[in-house]
């Protein structure tokens, strides 16, 4: 039986509907990422699993227990807020021992449980200092030291990182999966950056319009997404219409090439995807499609090459690795370019 | 050059009349004694026993005055910008009402309502009339306590504090105590000087209660003596100045208003 378990979860507020029918079981110890645009309900969803809001349906159980009805100071829950929500008033050890003075543990055991827990920050020696004399980045992970005193059998992150510049945010995000590894803690982390969702979890929960997209490991998420909307929301992605000529083999025509899907297509036209990645520089006999399209455009982005070129007149981008050996292709100049059918996404309209 | 000129030539008509009042009523303080300056009505003031009752009355009224208006504002306020948004227009008009209600009606009123033969004769006993006036201090500085509250809660993220309080598994008095008011304290000192300084001065609802005011004492000795109302005014300013003064002071020096500046 799972750890954390949604069901038939519904939240509507006035005549607006923002989650509908959300069921999630998560196991414990779990990384879970819900990711999606703004106003998915991804952040609704987690405020009802701390509490903040009442579902207007459904039930949410952690262990053995229904919560759905309790006040959020009675589900033993941890939450770590984007705006890091310390108490301005205390210094970062008082912070950290708020949740444990108002269980009433005693000072000495309170006293050892707050160095453990800065200890495990690596902010031991910032006990007495205020927030107001933190970094963001330390700040938040003050926050976490908080929300983790307490023993909580859910740790919820509501986008914790989002406040942060570049550096901080990798290297707290790090930090943040290495603790909950080590804590063996049930993970619910709210994002809408997919790059954060797909490297920090164990499983990715994709939302929009308040319903569940497709839920699943990174790698499954982002090679083979489940729709559409999951295809475009989660990495880059090129969009081309192929002309299905035998639907039951699913043989299909993309610009002047032709190519065997190995499944069944309705006639017509099919919406398929490829990732930018995909498509490799230069013929390739191994590859079933190969094509030659002029150079629009070229990205430098260090690591990677980014080449907009055009396949059967649609636009196409194609990222390959920077080579010493390989000077990235001329504006102006024609590219062949080779593709993989098994590449090739057939998205559900 | 000639903006400047005349950017101090205003600063000093206005200074002047602000100013001029004040050091014609303090000199006159100190002319009591004939022909030279001394401190002649302060002593006569301050070695009235009438003044030490008074002033002593009107402190502990203030006092208690204080405390009743940030039990009532404070969690009304936080309570109102929580969970009722909609409702802090409604609310802001309330707390305005005494502004435009004469403190002559709102007393009238009160004898009238509490009077001995009412259901509630708050007037028969003078712990009843404290009570009451009281009371009354309470809603003349309700527009200056609820703004001076209001201000703080909004410079701090009253909901996500809060929330970060519940999930720890705090309950609302822990909350309010523990993490809201210490937060506000600079609101509420501010709340708490107007208010001592408004229930300091106040005349109309001590006298027609018939209380042991400040108020009034000073209102009694403005029409039978020369010099001492003027030591009086000059000590009734005092007061109030020393009260901004320390709304300054924790405004500037306290820990959360350095968090706030950095």
């Amino acid at each position: 039986m799972s750890f954390l378990q949604i069901a038939q979860l519904q939240k509507s507020f006035g005549q607006t509907r923002v989650v509908k029918d959300f069921n999630l079981d998560i196991e414990r110890g779990e990384f879970i990422s819900l990711l999606g645009p703004s106003g998915c309900g991804k952040t609704t969803v987690l405020r009802m699993i701390a509490g903040f809001e009442t579902p207007t349906a459904g039930v949410i159980r952690i262990g053995e227990q229904d919560v759905t009805a309790l006040r959020p100071n009675q589900r033993n829950v941890g939450m770590v807020f984007q705006s890091y929500a310390l108490f301005p008033n205390l210094t970062v050890a008082q912070n950290v021992a708020f949740g444990l003075r108002v269980t009433g543990m005693s000072k000495s055991a309170r006293k050892e449980r707050v160095a453990e827990m800065l200890d495990l920050i690596g902010l031991g020696a910032f006990g007495p200092r205020y927030p107001f004399q933190l970094s963001g980045g330390q700040q938040q992970r003050v926050a976490l030291a908080r929300a983790l005193a307490v023993q909580p059998q859910v740790l919820l992150l509501d986008e914790p990182l989002s406040a942060l510049d570049a550096q901080i945010r990798i290297s707290l995000r790090d930090e943040i999966r290495e603790i909950q590894r080590r804590l063996g803690i049930t993970t619910v982390f709210v994002t809408h950056d997919q790059e954060e969702a797909l490297s920090i979890s164990d499983r990715v929960v994709v939302m929009s319009g308040g319903i569940v997209q497709q839920v699943g490991a990174p790698y499954d998420i982002y090679s083979t997404p489940a729709n559409r909307f999951v295809a475009e929301f989660v990495g880059r992605l090129n969009l081309i219409d192929g002309q299905v000529l035998a639907p039951a083999d699913g043989r299909v025509r993309i610009g002047e090439a032709e190519v065997t899907l190995g499944r069944a297509l309705t006639p017509g036209t099919v919406p398929l995807a490829l990732r930018p990645e995909a498509i490799r520089l230069g013929a390739d006999s191994g590859r079933e499609i190969t094509f030659t399209g002029p150079v629009e455009n070229v990205h430098f982005l260090g690591s990677v090459i980014r080449i907009e070129t055009r396949w059967g007149g649609a636009p196409i981008l194609l990222d390959t690795f920077n080579r010493i050996d390989q000077p990235p292709p001329k504006i102006g100049s024609d590219v062949a370019c080779s593709v993989a059918a098994r590449d090739l996404i057939v998205l559900d309209s | 050059m000639k903006v400047k000129f005349w950017s101090w030539a205003a600063f000093l008509l206005g200074l002047l009349y602000f100013a001029l009042p004040l050091i014609g009523t303090l000199e006159f303080s100190l002319r009591k004694r004939r022909g030279e300056y001394s401190l002649d009505a302060y002593r006569w003031v301050f070695e009235d026993p009438k003044f030490r009752e008074t002033f002593g009355y009107s402190v502990v009224m203030a006092l208690l005055t204080i405390l009743v208006g940030v039990l009532i504002v404070v969690p009304t306020a936080y309570w109102v910008r929580l969970r009722f948004p909609r409702l802090r227009p409604v609310i802001e008009f309330i707390t305005l009402l005494p502004l435009v209600i004469p403190p002559i009606v709102i007393v009238f009123g009160y004898i009238r309502l509490y009077n001995t033969s009412s259901w509630l004769p708050l007037t028969g006993s003078a712990r009843g009339t404290d009570f009451l006036l009281m009371m009354g201090y309470a809603t003349l500085s309700l527009p200056y306590m609820y703004r001076a509250v209001d201000t703080g809660l909004r410079s701090i993220d009253v909901r996500t504090l809060t929330e970060a309080a519940q999930i720890l598994g705090a309950g609302w008095v822990t909350i309010l105590a523990r993490v809201i008011m210490p937060n506000m304290v600079i609101a509420i000192m501010s709340g708490a000087f107007l208010t001592f300084a408004i229930v300091i001065g106040e005349f109309v609802l001590a006298a027609l209660l018939n209380r042991p005011a400040f108020g009034p004492y000073m209102q009694l000795i403005g029409a039978n003596r020369a010099y001492e109302p003027a030591a009086l005014a000059v000590i009734a300013f005092s007061i109030t100045w020393f009260c901004m003064g320390l709304m300054q002071f924790f405004s500037r020096f306290s820990a959360h208003a350095r968090a706030k500046r950095s």
